[in-house]
């Protein structure tokens, strides 16, 4: 028998992980970007929050109960949370949070949960009362917010406030420096509520370009890093990489989509949108550009999803189909040059992508191919991000987008889909209009039954793949490597770091000791 | 010497005008057709410079993107040639206020790196390859200004000029007779300098991903793609470089050539 | 001299003015306002919020007003606030300079120790073997784009060799470092991007003092000094190579700009953080304060390093002493 310690679950050593992009703000309803997400996410705590099966467990809050239909939540809070400062966490930085929310000055995109609510009530320091105005199903979702300290915060204006970099939370890392543009270090939280991490530090690392971070990784600087489909394929898979590191796949948590500005006669008939859908050959774009490594989407919900209708089937490749479609709704190529036209209009538009996702880009290109197939001309059109969002999908200036989604694990996708979303700067930017559709996403709110709800969103699903207000295209696969060293790491659907305060560096494999040099 | 650099260069042009020129009689694939089975393939009899990432031929698309590239080089040099002789002109030719105005605009326009004034104009507006032509070309002209102001300087007061007012020529008469022929000497030398310049301001662009836009092919962005694949293959990014090195290296050597043969002394 | 030095200061005021209205302009083209792109996917931004945010950045004044503005507040180093994360723009431009200026610093210093030795060398041995295979290595070097290179060295140094960083400018463990420890990681960090921000003005320097040596070996008086009998060294490196370095000290001030933009090519292959890649990032997403001050101080910086080329220049050739 091996009575040795070596293996077992030991403290200490640090996690090096590289993103291309530095965080921008660590107040986390202020900041939209995965990086400021992700950090914030280790830092802070919400009400609630998912386990491995995207159960809702509690976080900060101990237990709840809803009643009223539906209508009102009581949280009670745990009372043995304290602050990285150390003063204690109270009902009142829930009720701070909230208030700071619906505050119209401040510039968040998460605001549209809480504005139903009707009435916070403090019932006690550790116990509060939530009531929305109708029943609202996403409502226990939505209290994953991050949960913001009144004391250090109340007077300030989150969008500036020089807290945005130092934070101070109630999650298991602590913030240690923030050095603008290069590194964010966190320190495990001793006095952390839940389990006390194994791993003392957290450093986030930018480095701008996929291939020198991969450099780094190899040198040994970084221990956890997303990979590319071609480094997951091409660069990964010797001797030395399966000695010292350990790689995953798991389909991300997000959609890329075609989206069709609705107002546009040539995508106002579904048969134009349909006859597109069928000549796009998605697999192919999977296997081109992600080389494989991931999966057809055919709607907005996650495929292990229960809101996810899984009779709903990928049309397939259908060129002489297409052409028929097209022709039926009066596109014909009349004048011989291989573009079809119909009253003297060609079928050409312009595709927006966002700048520097080279994945993007690449599909766009096949796409481009395929389209000239049954006679339809696609130009594409890269634009930096910021500008892409406030010039020509806020002000809907756009014939046709290729974007993404993310996706929480409650699927209510009102804000999206709903006909009245169309303002400038909501999410309907596409100005999907469909009554049914509409009814459906006011019933998925009110109604708290999972199993009724699954129907309604299944339905949804169904209707949206028909109509095809977005040609749906891909669920890529999210391709993260971490050093060996890491133990406890277990695949789930909810990815890998689920469980990241389980984690644990045996002690004699640990690379940095409390007194190394990267850490002081 | 002298002879050696204009002919090497001459030759390196020359070839790769026919080059580019005769694209589409020497590639043997379309620039743009993707065909995800033969991705990354490495340099063979089939495909001499190999497939990119979408299977596309790189031989193809380095020879087209040349086309891209060189012209949007000649274009731009161009416009900063026109620009710069007639600002230089004016500038030389009436003095005065006129010329303190002139040469301020000059002074200012560069203190301003290119490349910076370059990158804002393009990204605040859309990128795209006459946008590109005529900016490159907008931050190239000072050089040639001064250069003509100063020729025109030196010869605004010689006997010839002299003689010819007095047998009362008219102004632009003036200019372009004489002149224009005799500044032409270095501004020469400065326009095919400048196709160097323009080329790899260009390249440097799309490689930024903000010159010529996908899936149309220029060197800059061919790079740019061929990046993602470092480590994994060599070809999508060598050949490119490559190119844009021998071209740059072809017009200096075409105007270092050009300026020792406008010497007044034997090197 | 001083009324030399006077008037020249003076002369640049014009200049400084052109150069902050040339920054407003070239980022008042673009076509819509900040706030939009500020205010990304937002649906909760009411249309008051929106107008609020507006006031708040001073937008909602006509274009003349918020130049005047901007201009009283530059004069006093206050470029504003970012738009991306609030910080002080002379923050974040302060934080980010000092590495773009040591890299600079030290690709003109390795020029001229570099550049004029071989120039000088080549002009002499006109002709030879020497000056051939100069001549085509400095032709090849001047031809190299920039970023093919930065990759190249990347690829071959970090990659394969593993001799050097190929990221950032220090390495993870910098704070822990000793003092002599620290120069040289930073030292290791900077091989790659000031070779590669100084090939190209090595060469043409080089190539430079080549050709000003040869035009003044061939000047009267050089023929005069070998006639008296004036040694043969003390000719070429007293008499033809003291009046062929004079004019690279305006050629340095005219190559300022050049190295400032080339810089955001290699920081951004290299990950450094300085002021090209801030400039980029800050273009790319419509930060336009920033955008606006790198624009400023980069070309302030170059019309610093005219003015002491010029009045350096004046100090050395007393023949020269007015405007051009």
């Amino acid at each position: 028998m091996d009575y040795s310690l070596k293996g077992l679950p030991a403290r200490g050593d640090c996690l090096i992980a590289a993103s291309i992009a530095d965080a921008i703000t660590l107040i986390p309803m202020v900041a939209s970007d995965s990086a400021s997400h992700e950090l914030c996410s280790l830092i802070y705590s919400g009400l609630i929050r998912y386990d491995k099966d995207l159960n809702i467990i509690g976080d900060l809050a101990l237990s709840w109960e809803i009643s009223q239909n539906g209508r009102e939540i009581v949280f009670t809070l745990r009372d043995d949370v304290r602050w990285h400062d150390a003063v204690p966490f109270t009902a009142d930085d829930v009720l701070f949070t909230y208030h700071s929310l619906i505050d119209p000055k401040t510039r968040t995109p998460y605001a549209g949960d809480f504005n139903k609510i009707e009435s916070l009530q403090v019932i006690n320091p550790y116990k509060i009362k939530v009531t929305y105005a109708q029943p609202f199903a996403p409502a226990l979702s939505s209290w994953a917010m991050p949960i913001i300290p009144r004391h250090l915060l109340q007077n300030e204006d989150l969008s500036f406030a020089k807290f945005g970099r130092q934070p101070v939370g109630t999650g298991p890392y602590k913030f240690v420096r923030w050095v603008t543009g290069q590194q964010i270090v966190l320190k495990a939280n001793d006095d952390y509520f839940g389990q006390r991490p194994y791993i003392d530090y957290y450093i986030y690392r930018v480095i701008p370009d996929p291939s020198t971070m991969f450099l780094e990784l190899q040198a040994g600087g970084v221990d956890l890093m997303g990979l590319t489909p071609l480094q997951y394929n091409r660069q990964t898979q010797n001797v030395y990489f399966n000695r010292c590191f350990n790689k995953y796949s798991y389909p991300s948590h997000g959609y890329t989509y075609l989206g069709y500005n609705l107002r546009d006669n040539k995508f106002k008939d579904k048969k134009v949108r349909v006859a597109l859908d069928m000549a796009v050959d998605k697999q192919s774009i999977i296997d081109g550009v992600l080389l494989g490594l991931g999966r057809i989407c055919t709607g907005p919900f996650l495929p292990d999803s229960w809101a996810y209708n899984k009779g709903v089937m990928s049309r397939r490749r259908d060129i002489p189909g297409a052409k028929r479609l097209l022709a039926q709704a009066g596109w014909a190529d009349t004048d011989g040059d291989g573009i079809i036209d119909k009253d003297g209009i060609k079928f050409q538009f312009c595709l927006l992508i966002n700048q520097g996702n080279s994945l993007r880009e690449y599909a766009a290109q096949m796409i481009q191919q395929q389209l000239k197939e049954v006679g339809v001309m696609m130009r594409i059109q890269s634009i930096e991000w910021g500008v892409l969002l406030g010039e020509f999908i806020n002000k809907k200036r756009f014939e046709a987008v290729l974007m993404g989604w993310g996706l929480p694990p409650e699927p209510d996708c009102l804000d999206i889909w709903h006909s009245s979303r169309v303002r400038e700067g909501e999410f309907n930017f596409i100005s999907y209009k469909n009554e049914e559709v509409d009814r459906l996403l006011e019933q998925g709110r009110l109604v708290i039954d999972r199993a009724s709800r699954a129907g309604i969103y299944q339905r949804i699903h169904s209707i949206l793949y028909d109509e095809q207000p977005y040609m749906f295209l891909w669920i890529e696969d999210s391709l993260p490597i971490i050093h060996k060293r890491f133990k406890n790491i277990k695949s789930s659907p909810s990815g890998i770091r689920y469980n990241f305060t389980e984690w644990y560096v045996p002690s004699e494999e640990q690379k940095y000791g409390p007194r190394h040099k990267v850490l002081l | 010497m002298t002879n050696k650099l204009f002919v090497t260069g001459m030759a390196i042009v020359s070839v790769l005008a026919v080059m580019v020129l005769m694209a589409p009689v020497i590639c043997r694939y379309d620039p743009v057709s993707i065909n995800i089975k033969q991705a990354l393939l490495a340099p063979s009899n089939a495909h001499i410079f190999g497939t990119d990432y979408l299977g596309r031929d790189l031989f193809s698309r380095v020879i087209y993107g040349g086309r891209v590239s060189m012209m949007i080089g000649l274009v731009a040099v161009m416009i900063a040639l026109i620009t710069g002789v007639v600002v230089g002109s004016i500038s030389g030719y009436y003095g005065g206020v006129t010329d303190l105005v002139l040469m301020g605009v000059v002074d200012i326009m560069l203190c301003f790196p290119a490349l910076f004034l370059i990158l804002a104009v393009v990204a605040m507006l859309e990128p795209g390859i006459v946008n590109i032509m005529v900016i490159i070309g907008l931050t190239g002209w000072m050089g040639v200004a001064r250069l003509v102001r100063a020729e025109i300087l030196s010869l605004k007061n010689r006997e010839f000029i002299l003689t010819s007012r007095a047998l009362g020529a008219g102004s632009a008469r003036i200019i372009f007779k004489h002149l224009i022929p005799n500044a032409i000497a270095p501004v020469l030398v400065s326009a095919v300098l400048g196709v160097a310049g323009a080329v790899l301001l260009e390249s440097s662009l799309s490689f930024l991903g903000l010159g010529v836009q996908l899936p149309s092919p220029s060197w800059g962005n061919i790079l740019m793609e061929g990046k993602a694949s470092l480590g994994v293959c060599w070809w999508p990014m060598a050949f490119p470089g490559l190119f844009i090195l021998i071209t740059v290296l072809g017009f200096n050597l075409l105007g270092e050539g050009l300026r020792q043969f406008f010497l007044p002394y034997k090197v | 001299m001083r009324h030399y030095l006077i008037r020249r200061i003076i002369l640049t005021v014009p200049t400084i003015i052109g150069i902050s209205l040339v920054s407003f302009v070239v980022i008042h083209l673009a076509p819509g306002n900040p706030v939009d792109s500020m205010t990304m996917l937002d649906p909760k931004v009411s249309f008051e919020a929106r107008e609020k945010l507006m006031a708040q950045y001073g937008l909602d004044r006509p274009i003349y007003a918020q130049y005047m503005d901007w201009v009283r507040r530059i004069v006093f180093l206050d470029f504003g606030v970012s738009y991306r994360d609030g910080q002080k723009v002379i923050a974040k431009v302060a934080a980010r300079a000092p590495v773009t200026l040591l890299i600079n610093i030290l690709s003109v210093l390795l020029i001229l120790l570099i550049a004029i030795p071989i120039g000088a060398a080549s002009a002499v041995r006109c002709g030879g073997l020497y000056d051939r295979f100069t001549t085509v290595i400095v032709f090849i070097g001047f031809a190299f784009p920039g970023f093919w290179l930065a990759l190249l060295l990347m690829s071959l140094f970090g990659i394969r060799l593993g001799w050097l960083p190929v990221q950032g400018i220090v390495s993870l463990d910098f704070d822990t470092l000793t003092a002599v420890g620290k120069t040289v990681d930073v030292a290791m960090h900077l091989v790659l991007p000031v070779f590669v921000s100084c090939v190209g003005g090595i060469a043409g320097m080089s190539r430079y003092v080549r050709n000003n040596m040869l035009e003044i070996l061939h000047k009267d008086y050089i023929k005069m000094a070998r006639a008296k009998g004036i040694k043969e060294r003390d000719v070429i490196y007293k008499h033809a190579l003291g009046n062929a370095v004079l004019p690279i000290i305006t050629i340095l001030g005219l190559s300022v700009p050049g190295l400032i933009g080339g810089s955001v090519i290699f920081e951004s292959v290299f990950g450094i953080p300085g002021m090209g890649r801030l400039f980029y990032e800050s273009v790319m997403s419509r930060d336009y304060p920033v955008v606006m001050a790198v624009l400023v101080i980069g070309a302030l910086l170059t019309l610093v390093g005219n003015l002491m080329a010029d009045i350096s220049y004046s100090v050395a050739d007393p023949r020269v002493r007015y405007d051009k």
